[in-house]
């Protein structure tokens, strides 16, 4: 309970830097509401049909791009004084400093998936994606989750190259596809009249955990001097 | 099928060596975590990338074969998918290794070799996992084909062993010049 404890204190601190300079999260929904803007202009003269395939894969581009603008961006403000040491110090295994960082880079993720979507439906006149909310929700939420929990300790790797924000997609894109693929599937079966999600929940599921428990095993060595 | 059929022993003996490959890589990552010796770091970054080539010449051969029998060269199945995602996820695992300049080298990349394992079991276990168009070996296979298979796995496990032998070597001999450099 207290490292938990510890862990939600990491992402507090993280909420309260975010809260008073809110250049990340800014960024973020700026970005994603941009991508889905450019790909109405580009895709707006189709069909309903034609829209229907592509809208899922839209969707997720816009937060997949924009949340790797803020998980990039996670571990370069504790590169600036050496503030990372600093919560190294902290009297707790490490790796809560990793699930915070994770707890974090969720909440803001969702916080810009929600604002997206209700522009992308206002936008695709696409409210039929509202009437299975609960779906969504569960897609949503496994989805984000599994692509930050890799997409943190990923970031704290490549804050330490010289390229950051250019080699953080190369390393992350390759590795979540399996999160990807699954997500867009289901997310395009929730449009059609029975969608049948469960297969590609359960390849979701199994990915979460597998990467959430890895990345948190290994965290260690990562920041470690 | 004739003669395209022919392509089958160097496709397989491939993904074999790039299966083996990747498993070195992720052996070679947990062990210097572990024991932090310089060794294993040379042992991870040669198994990679005799690994990619290895899956590069997987795809390449599939591909070919993919025109001969589903006259296209590329599909969306499953098989086909894991192995690029393998492939690509391993090229960029090379790419973070010539990106990372400091100390730390060693130690990330390792990180990042036990991450991208994750994609080898799901490649080899997909067309078990889902339905697929790409052949399954456990369809029976006559006799003389099997030792010819089993015949060409050998070659190309020994070939691997060889090109991680010189690979290796030549990792060795950088750091002995390097070492020979700075200390005169």
């Amino acid at each position: 309970m207290k490292y938990l404890k510890k862990a939600f204190n990491v992402f507090w601190k993280d909420l309260i830097i975010e809260l008073r300079s809110k250049e990340m999260i800014n960024t973020m929904i700026i970005f994603s509401i941009l991508v889905v803007l450019i790909s109405s202009f580009a895709f707006g003269q189709m069909s309903t049909e034609a829209l229907d395939q592509i809208a899922p894969g839209v969707l997720w581009i816009a937060f997949i791009f924009a949340g790797m603008l803020g998980i990039g961006r996670s571990f370069i403000s504790e590169k600036d004084q050496n503030c990372l040491r600093g919560n190294m110090l902290a009297p707790v295994d490490w790796s809560a400093i990793y699930i915070g960082k994770t707890i974090g880079n969720l909440f803001f993720m969702l916080i810009m998936e929600l604002i997206t979507l209700i522009i992308f439906v206002v936008i695709f006149d696409f409210g039929k994606i509202l009437t299975k909310l609960p779906k969504l929700t569960i897609i949503l939420l496994l989805g984000t989750l599994g692509f930050v929990s890799v997409g943190t300790l990923l970031s704290a790797i490549s804050v330490n190259t010289k390229t950051r924000e250019m080699l953080l997609p190369v390393l992350l894109f390759p590795v979540t596809i399996p999160v990807i693929l699954p997500v867009v599937e289901s997310t395009s079966q929730l449009i059609t009249q029975e969608p049948n999600i469960l297969p590609w929940i359960r390849i979701l599921t199994a990915y979460d955990i597998i990467f959430f428990v890895l990345s948190a095993l290994i965290f260690n060595y990562v920041v470690e001097e | 099928m004739g003669i395209i059929q022919k392509i089958f022993y160097y496709h397989v003996s491939s993904a074999w060596n790039a299966f083996l490959a990747f498993l070195i890589v992720a052996i070679s990552s947990i062990i210097y975590l572990k024991t932090k010796e310089n060794k294993w770091d040379i042992y991870a970054l040669s198994s990679a990338e005799i690994g990619v080539i290895f899956s590069a010449i997987t795809l390449i051969t599939g591909s070919m074969w993919a025109k001969g029998s589903w006259n296209t060269w590329w599909t969306w199945d499953p098989r086909l998918t894991t192995a690029l995602v393998m492939w690509l996820i391993y090229a960029s695992y090379l790419t973070l290794r010539k990106s990372l300049k400091t100390e730390k080298k060693a130690r990330l990349s390792a990180v990042f070799g036990i991450i991208a394992f994750t994609s080898v079991p799901i490649t080899y276990l997909s067309i078990r996992i889902w339905p697929t168009i790409h052949p399954n070996l456990e369809f029976s296979l006559m006799l003389p084909a099997k030792m010819t298979l089993i015949l060409s796995i050998t070659a190309f496990t020994l070939l691997y062993i060889y090109l991680f032998h010189l690979r290796t070597k030549i990792e060795k001999t950088k750091e002995k010049i390097k070492k020979l450099k700075t200390t005169k």
